[in-house]
């Protein structure tokens, strides 16, 4: 079975902790992505999975058996790194062939093979040629073909996407999905980038300092972030995340204090354990109605940036605490600069966070 | 250069008028007349070589070994002649005497056994030395790095006493292991600190794709990260072999009469006639000299400009 797990893996350099207490597990025919900021630990991650770096406590398993002691070459998988790692010195066919040579399969089997994965990802053409010869997204692509021309226990891959320019990065996206869905094997991809690990990953987890903050799938982390950081990390226009005190609750509605004036929100009914206490309040810009007037329930705000998108317009509002919001509204929704907004939030839609920043939650 | 306009400099063909491209014409002018002031000693010596000791001494000189067609006034024409070249190897040393051989030969094959041999041990163990201290970083790398060079850091002249003293007791004076030893000792400093600059250049990523990739360690040293340097080793080796090739208080104090390198049979051949300096014979000699060392460079010089930009730019 193709399967990776991580337990509780923890990398130190020196007295940095670069990951802490990792626990990752992936299913055969799974791709899960690790998302997070630059400097987050997820790479690192990534290379403890591959060998390349050791773990200096936890286990990794792959297809069953742990290989915390085993190099990189002995644990049966294949990667593609962010600025691809061709071999310069070779052809693109001899690339893409490298990971045969070491299996010892026949010459014919080979060039079968190399045939084969050089159809599936457009690269016929461009076999003869040196890496230094062809354009990004086919170095890419080689990139991609060399890690699937075996039959791998695993794939990973390490920003794959990053150095392409903004359309290849859109078609490439879907290309290796269909590749992998192809594939079933056990996949982790490490990306920055959210609209990626949105699109292509069955689970996300987004790691920040060296710990997972939350996995779960796309829609998960999504509507139920488990707290401010993957709040605030996941979604764009990111998610508005304004303090305010909790008072209270009644009727399934939380009596949120915040510049002075008290609203009245619907939450989640756990919210109705917590004690009085600064919360923070968090509602996506898409999760609000602008309405007529003034109401217990509404926020109100003075527009001050209006930046069209197309489809919807992104408002940038002041509230009378002088907290910036964001509010997308549909584009046939008019506003003028400096008028008063009053602003509805989706019940379902709003998050408050406790004075842990975990997501207070039933 | 923010002017549109062509300036004194672009009309003159000195500068372009755009930032890029061809070199005008005045540029590339420039640029051969100071390359011609580079090369004028060498291009004095060559000529030299093919006069006669009373047109070599002749004032003004004579430079061109034809009239071209009565071109050229007569004053500074010479008549060629091989006669030096050939009293290299041998020549008799009395008027009259039959001509005896030089050891030139001898000395040629020493200078071209001796460099080679020791330029490509130096980069045979440098190079691993290199790669250990790019790739398998010891405690305190930096420290044993500088150490290797400070034997580099003081005038050959001051450290030939000791390793004199160390030749004799060890027995390798005049011998050519002795030497051969002690010009790889000189290249490796040199060696390991240039090859560790290229293997840094090297993306790691490459060698941990070949790892993953299924390479032991040694495929990876071997088959991924050597065919990168190849321009590197050029660059070395070239460079190695061009300090050893003129090297000349070592081999002068530690080389003897059967080990004898060319620029220590040169100053004898020169100082040891009695009847002053023989410039036709001198120039000769070293026009010889520099025969190995320039084909060497010329079949090397793609990859040796490869090896000496590498890294200036951003790939």
């Amino acid at each position: 079975m193709s399967t990776i797990e991580a337990r509780k893996i923890t990398k130190k350099f020196g007295d940095f902790v670069a990951v802490k207490d990792a626990d990752l597990s992936v299913a055969a025919g799974e791709v899960v992505c690790l998302l997070g900021p630059s400097g987050c630990g997820k790479t690192t991650t990534l290379r403890m999975i591959a060998g390349l770096e050791r773990v200096t406590s936890g286990d990794i398993i792959i297809a069953g058996k742990r290989m915390n002691e085993l190099a990189p070459e002995k644990r049966d998988i294949a990667m593609v790194f962010q600025f691809y790692a061709l071999y310069p010195a070779l052809n693109v066919g001899e690339n893409i062939a490298m990971p045969l040579h070491y299996e010892k399969i026949s010459k014919p089997e080979r060039d079968r093979r190399v045939k084969r994965v050089a159809d599936i990802l457009h690269l016929t053409d461009v076999l003869d040629r040196m890496p230094g010869q062809v354009s990004e997204g086919e170095k890419q692509r080689i990139a991609v073909a060399r890690a699937i021309v075996r039959e791998p226990n695993c794939f990973l891959f390490d920003e794959p996407l990053s150095r392409l320019d903004v359309e290849l990065r859109h078609s490439m996206r879907g290309q290796i999905k269909e590749v992998l869905a192809g594939l079933s094997k056990a996949t982790v991809i490490v990306t920055h980038d959210q609209l990626e690990a949105l699109t292509m990953a069955d689970r996300i987890a987004i790691m920040r300092d060296g710990i997972i903050e939350q996995i779960g799938t796309p829609h998960q982390v999504f509507t139920k972030p488990a707290n401010v950081f993957v709040a605030s990390f996941i979604g764009t226009p990111q998610m508005n995340l304004v303090r305010g005190k909790f008072e209270g609750m009644s009727d399934g509605k939380a009596t949120i204090q915040f510049g002075g004036e008290k609203v009245e929100l619907g939450v989640n009914p756990a919210v109705a354990k917590l004690k009085p206490s600064q919360v923070t309040l968090g509602i996506r810009p898409r999760a609000f109605t602008p309405v007529d007037h003034s109401a217990k329930d509404t926020i109100v705000a003075a527009a001050e940036l209006i930046e069209p998108m197309g489809a919807e317009t992104l408002v940038h509002a002041r509230t009378p605490d002088n907290s910036d919001i964001r509010v997308v509204v549909p584009r046939d929704v008019k506003f003028k600069i400096g008028e008063k907004l009053h602003l509805r939030a989706d019940p379902s839609q709003t998050h408050i966070f406790g004075e842990d920043g975990k997501a207070v939650r039933a | 250069m923010a002017e549109a306009t062509t300036t004194f400099w672009e009309r003159l063909g000195l500068r372009k008028a755009s930032g890029v491209g061809e070199a005008g014409w005045g540029q590339t002018l420039f640029a051969a007349i100071i390359s011609l002031i580079y090369f004028l000693p060498v291009l004095l010596i060559i000529v030299t070589s093919f006069k006669l000791q009373t047109e070599a001494l002749a004032v003004p000189p004579k430079f061109f070994p034809t009239s071209f067609f009565g071109l050229i006034p007569d004053q500074y024409v010479f008549s060629p002649t091989l006669e030096n070249f050939t009293s290299v190897f041998s020549r008799a040393y009395t008027a009259g005497a039959a001509a005896e051989s030089t050891g030139f030969d001898r000395f040629f094959f020493n200078s071209i056994f001796i460099a080679s041999t020791s330029v490509l041990l130096a980069l045979v163990i440098g190079t691993l030395a290199a790669y250990g201290f790019s790739r398998y970083p010891l405690r305190g790398n930096d420290t044993y790095l500088f150490i290797i060079l400070t034997t580099r850091m003081l005038p050959a002249i001051v450290v030939i006493i000791p390793v004199i003293l160390m030749f004799r007791v060890a027995g390798l004076a005049g011998s050519y292991p002795g030497i051969i030893f002690l010009y790889t000792a000189f290249n490796l400093p040199f060696t390991i600190w240039m090859m560790k600059s290229f293997f840094d250049e090297l993306s790691p990523d490459v060698e941990d794709a070949a790892r993953i990739d299924g390479s032991s360690e040694t495929r990876v040293f071997f088959k991924i990260c050597l065919p990168q340097v190849l321009a590197g080793l050029a660059a070395t080796f070239v460079f190695g072999l061009i300090l050893t090739w003129n090297e000349f208080l070592f081999a002068l104090l530690l080389t003897g009469v059967d080990t004898r390198t060319v620029p220590v049979a040169l100053n004898q051949a020169v100082a040891g006639g009695g009847i002053g300096v023989l410039w036709g014979l001198l120039a000769a000699i070293e026009t010889l000299f520099l025969i190995p060392v320039f084909l060497v460079t010329f079949f090397l010089q793609n990859q040796l400009l490869r090896g000496v930009t590498f890294g200036t730019v951003k790939r």
